[in-house]
């Protein structure tokens, strides 16, 4: 084994924050703490197994995964998948972390958000790493399973759809 | 601790998937750990060592799946206060010894595990009480190597 697998303990404490983020921008604050006990459940009972090179990608293919099965159990439910209004966070709610500030923690940006849940899964989850998770293009695709270069694509047509719905991101738009 | 981790600390030792726990614990030479497999305590880590060190080692030896769970190692820290508040002179934690190298080594730690508290025996006794004598030189290494069992 070239790499050693650090801690469960210390891989986690790491990959926490991040994780927690994309989670909210895919299923919304409600639900994704449920999403991230299941992600983190999932990650300890392969870990063993885990490429120790890069573990950021590894745990965000879990959670898109969780996102994805939390999204079909919801459709046979029939309910929309994010309510603007829970994509704002509460004050003294049970979020943590400092990463908040890129998930439209403001009313002002819970139309933006409404407009990202509408997004498809592929350009949703890109544009979510790349702004709530801040990652590079480079670690974008590492995570979906695509190159840089796709993952800079889906971005640019997320945002083109979210300007179209949004007047306001060009803020965003680094 | 934060809530979520709690949460999924007691779900993975539910489901079996804690392969080893460890806490902290104040000594007055600094901070120790403990760490416990299911089967018992594995390793003490004491202030000079650090709790980092040896949560990489046990991570190779033993296995990756380690999480802080004070709740598993709640006698081990209290035996341990107590020693260090000169309250105790003897442990009767149940020990995992897969760390200690198998055959003489361990026949080694084993009979000085034995000796009781504030008694000082030399090498080759220890030798002698693992039954070859004249490996004192052997029981040496064995005794200056990490293990669990408290001397």
């Amino acid at each position: 084994m070239a790499e050693a697998l650090p801690p469960f303990q210390v891989f986690l404490d790491e990959h926490l924050a991040p994780v927690r983020a994309f989670l909210r921008g895919m299923v919304g604050p409600h639900d994704a703490e449920d999403c991230l006990q299941e992600t983190f459940l999932a990650a300890l009972r392969a870990y063993p197994r885990a490429e120790p090179r890069n573990l950021r990608a590894w745990v965000l293919t879990i959670a898109r995964r969780k996102a994805i099965d939390h999204h079909r159990s919801r459709s046979r439910e029939a309910k929309p998948v994010a309510d603007p209004e829970t994509l704002i966070d509460r004050p003294g709610g049970r979020g943590e972390g400092s990463l908040q500030a890129g998930l439209g923690m403001s009313p002002r940006h819970s139309s933006i958000w409404a407009a990202v849940a509408e997004l498809p899964p592929g350009q949703r989850a890109a544009v979510v790493l790349r702004f709530a998770v801040d990652l590079r293009y480079r670690e974008v695709g590492e995570a979906l399973g695509t190159s840089e270069e796709a993952a800079r694509r889906n971005v640019h047509e997320a945002l083109k759809k979210l300007r179209a719905s949004a007047g306001e991101l060009k803020e965003m738009a680094r | 601790m934060s809530e979520f981790v709690d949460r999924l600390v007691a779900r993975a030792s539910e489901e079996g998937l804690l392969d080893v726990a460890y806490a902290t614990v104040d000594t007055p030479l600094g901070e120790a750990a403990v760490a416990a497999t299911p089967r018992g305590l594995v390793r003490v880590a004491l202030p000079n060592e650090g709790v980092d060190r040896m949560l990489a080692r046990l991570a190779a030896d033993v296995s990756p799946r380690i999480l802080e769970y004070p709740a598993r190692l709640d006698e081990a820290r209290r035996e341990l206060e107590e020693y260090f508040e000169g309250r105790r002179d003897h442990f009767e934690l149940q020990l995992d010894w897969r760390l200690s190298h198998p055959g003489f080594y361990r026949k080694v730690l084993r009979a000085t595990s034995r000796v009781p508290f504030g008694e000082v025996i030399s090498y080759r006794e220890a030798a002698e009480r693992a039954g070859n004598p004249r490996a004192f030189r052997a029981a040496g290494t064995a005794l200056s190597l990490p293990s669990a069992a408290p001397a």
